[in-house]
C-alpha cells in the first residue's frame, strides 16, 4: 500500500465518519438553536441556526414555569433513586447467596431468576396497574416504581460477577466471625464496585428515560417524571411552541447527557450491559 | 445479625457439627436470597401468570363480573383489524430498523477502529442518542420532520425537491419513525460491536496478510466478517427485540395515528388496556406480544451462548 492511497483511504474515512456526526449531531444542534430562537423566526423556516433575536429567556421560563419542571426534575431524581436502591438492597444479597453459599433451592432460584430476564414489564404491567389502581396507589412514587423494585437482570448481573470473585477472601471472613450479612456489606460490596457502577448506571439511564409505565399509573403532573411530564407540557400548552418545547427538551434532557459526557466509559459500559438483557 | 452467622466450628451441643453447619448455610442463604424471592414472586411469577389467566376472561377494570371466556380473546383478536395493522405494523418498523441500525452500526464500527485520531470524539458523538431521553429527542425530531417549518423540508426545498409530511402523511409515518429509531439505536449497536472487533486477534489480519488477501475488503470478508459472526448475531437479535418494543416515539409523535398507519403491538396493548380498560382483551394481546418477545429472547440467548464459546 502507498502512502497516496492510504491517505486517500484515510480522507475518505473521515469525510464519511465526519457527515454521520453531523446527521447524529444535528437534532441537538437544532433543539439547542431552536431554544434560543423567538416564535416568528421559527416559522419563518429559515435554517439559521443563530436568531436574530434571542427569545432563550423567554423560551426557558416558559419552559420553568408552564410546568413545575422542577418538581418532574426532582420527581425523576426521586423515583430512580427509590428503584435504584432497592434494587440493589434486594439484589445483591441474594446474589451473594447464589453465588457463595450452597443451600436448597438455590438451582430452582436461578431458573426462576433466568426465567424472569425474558419477562418485560410490558407483559407484567396489566396485573400490576390493576392491583395498583384496586389499593388506590395510582399517581404516588411507589407506583412508579413499585414494578421495578426487584431487577432479575441485576441478580444475574452481580451473580456473575461474584462467582468471579476468589473463596478465600470470604473463607477468611468467616473465620474472623463474621456473619454472611456482614461478608455481604464488609467483604462483597467494597469488591464489587464495578459492578455495581455499571449496574447503576444502567437502571438510571433506563428509568429516567421510561415513558412506558408512568404514562400507566400517572395522571397528575406534578408527579410525573421528565419524559411524562414532556408530554403534558407539549399537549396542555406548546403545541407548537417550539422555541418553549425545545428549551423544556434542552432542561429534560441535559442531566443525563452531561452525565454521559463526564463518565464516558463507564456510561457505555453500564449501557452495553444491557446487550445482556435485552 | 449474628443469628446468621455461620459457625465456623460446630456448635456445641449440635448431634453433628457438619450438619449443623450445613442447615446454618441453608438458612443464611434463604434469608439473603429471601426478598429477592418475595418480589421475584410478586412482581414477575405472579403478574405473569395473572395476564396469562385474565386473557382468559372477559375482564374489564370498573365493571364488577369476570367470566371464564375460554380462547374467546385470542378468536377475537384474529378477526381485529387493528391488531393485524398493528402486528404488519410493527413488523415493517422492525424489517426497517433492523438490518439499517445494524449495518450503519457496524459500517461505524469498523470505520471508527480503523482510524486513529478522533476515535472518542466519533464514538461519543454516535452513542448521544442512546443515552438522551427520547420522548425529548422524538419531539426535536418532531420538529426537525415538520412539513413546513421543518429544518428538513427547508433543506429539501433548498435543493428543489418538496418534502412529504413526514409524521402526518399514511405512506411516510412508519419509515420516518423508523429512521429516528436508526437514529436511536445505531450507538449501541456500534459499541457492541467496537467490542467484538477489539477482539479479533491482530495475528489474524498479519496472517492474512501474507497469505492471500491484500485489500481491506479481502481482509474484512477474509477475517473480520467470520470472526464477527456471533457478536453480528447478537447484535441483530437485541435490535430486533427493541425494535419490537418500539412505543415511546409512536406514544409522543403519532399516537398511532394517521389512520392506524403507525399504530404498533405496545401501543395497541397500552391503548385497549390502560385507556379502554379492557383488561382481559389486551392481557390476550399481551400474551401474544410476549410470545413472539420469548421466541426473540431465545434465539438471543443462543447467540449470546455462541458469543462466549466463541471467543
Amino acid at each position: 500500500m502507498t502512502t497516496r492511497a492510504w491517505n486517500t483511504a484515510r480522507a475518505l474515512r473521515l469525510v464519511i465518519l465526519s457527515i454521520g456526526a453531523l446527521v447524529f449531531l444535528a437534532p441537538y444542534v437544532w433543539m439547542l438553536s431552536t431554544a434560543t430562537k423567538p416564535r416568528e423566526e421559527i416559522f419563518s423556516s429559515s435554517l439559521a441556526l443563530i436568531p436574530h433575536q434571542w427569545a432563550a429567556v423567554e423560551n426557558f421560563s416558559k419552559a420553568f414555569t408552564r410546568v413545575p419542571m422542577l418538581q418532574l426534575l426532582m420527581n425523576g431524581v426521586i423515583v430512580c433513586t427509590i428503584i435504584l436502591v432497592v434494587q440493589i438492597l434486594v439484589a445483591l444479597p441474594c446474589a451473594y447467596a447464589l453465588a457463595k453459599l450452597r443451600f436448597p433451592g438455590a438451582r430452582a432460584l436461578i431458573a426462576a431468576i433466568m426465567l424472569g430476564l425474558l419477562v418485560p414489564i410490558h407483559a407484567t404491567a396489566l396485573p400490576i396497574y390493576v392491583a395498583l389502581s384496586g389499593a388506590g396507589v395510582l399517581n404516588t412514587y411507589f407506583a412508579l416504581a413499585a414494578p421495578f423494585l426487584i431487577s432479575v437482570f441485576g441478580v444475574f448481573l452481580f451473580l456473575q460477577f461474584f462467582r468471579a470473585m476468589p473463596d478465600d477472601l470470604i473463607n477468611a471472613a468467616r473465620l474472623d466471625g463474621m456473619s454472611e450479612l456482614g461478608i455481604v456489606l464488609r467483604v462483597i460490596v467494597p469488591n464489587a464496585w464495578p459492578a455495581i457502577t455499571a449496574f447503576s448506571i444502567f437502571s438510571v439511564v433506563a428509568h429516567w428515560n421510561d415513558l412506558f409505565w408512568p404514562q400507566i399509573v400517572v395522571t397528575e403532573t406534578a408527579m410525573a417524571p421528565p419524559p411524562l411530564g414532556l408530554i403534558f407540557f407539549r399537549a396542555a400548552e406548546a403545541g407548537d411552541d417550539y422555541g418553549a418545547l425545545m428549551a423544556a427538551t434542552v432542561v429534560v434532557t441535559m442531566p443525563l447527557l452531561v452525565a454521559f459526557l463526564l463518565a464516558q466509559r463507564r456510561f457505555i459500559e453500564g449501557i452495553t450491559l444491557t446487550g445482556l438483557k435485552g | 445479625m449474628d443469628s446468621i452467622a455461620l459457625p465456623a466450628s460446630g456448635r456445641a451441643g449440635a448431634s453433628d457439627p457438619a450438619a449443623a453447619a450445613r442447615r446454618s448455610e441453608t438458612l443464611a442463604g434463604w434469608r439473603l436470597a429471601g426478598p429477592a424471592v418475595a418480589l421475584l414472586a410478586l412482581l414477575i411469577l405472579m403478574p405473569t401468570i395473572a395476564v396469562v389467566t385474565l386473557s382468559l376472561t372477559d375482564f374489564e377494570l370498573g365493571y364488577d363480573g369476570i367470566r371464564f371466556v375460554g380462547f374467546d380473546n385470542y378468536i377475537e383478536l384474529l378477526g381485529d383489524r387493528t391488531f393485524l395493522i398493528s402486528l404488519g405494523n410493527t413488523l415493517t418498523y422492525t424489517l426497517i430498523v433492523t438490518p439499517l441500525s445494524v449495518l450503519i452500526g457496524l459500517g461505524a464500527a469498523l470505520l471508527i477502529e480503523a482510524e486513529v485520531r478522533g476515535r472518542a470524539l466519533f464514538r461519543t458523538i454516535y452513542f448521544l442518542p442512546v443515552v438522551s431521553l427520547l420522548v425529548a429527542m422524538a419531539t426535536v425530531w418532531q420538529y426537525l420532520l415538520h412539513p413546513t417549518i421543518g429544518p428538513v423540508n427547508a433543506l429539501l426545498r433548498f435543493i428543489g425537491i418538496a418534502g412529504p409530511n413526514w409524521l402526518g402523511g399514511s405512506d411516510t409515518v412508519l419509515l420516518s419513525l423508523a429512521l429516528i429509531g436508526v437514529w436511536q439505536a445505531v450507538g449501541f449497536n456500534m459499541v457492541l460491536f467496537l467490542a467484538g472487533l477489539t477482539a479479533i486477534p491482530r495475528e489474524l489480519y498479519a496472517a492474512a496478510e501474507v497469505d492471500r488477501a491484500a485489500t481491506a475488503w479481502d481482509r474484512f470478508w477474509l477475517v473480520t466478517w467470520p470472526m464477527l459472526g456471533p457478536t453480528t448475531l447478537f447484535v441483530v437479535t437485541i435490535s430486533v427485540i427493541n425494535a419490537v418494543k418500539v412505543f415511546e416515539t409512536v406514544s409522543t409523535l403519532t399516537q398511532g395515528g394517521p389512520n392506524r398507519a403507525s399504530e404498533v403491538l405496545l401501543w395497541t396493548i397500552y391503548q385497549e388496556g390502560f385507556v379502554y380498560l379492557r383488561v382481559g382483551y389486551a392481557s390476550a394481546m399481551t400474551v401474544v406480544f410476549l410470545a413472539i418477545l420469548m421466541a426473540l429472547m431465545m434465539l438471543q440467548y443462543r447467540a449470546l451462548d455462541r458469543r462466549v464459546h466463541y471467543t
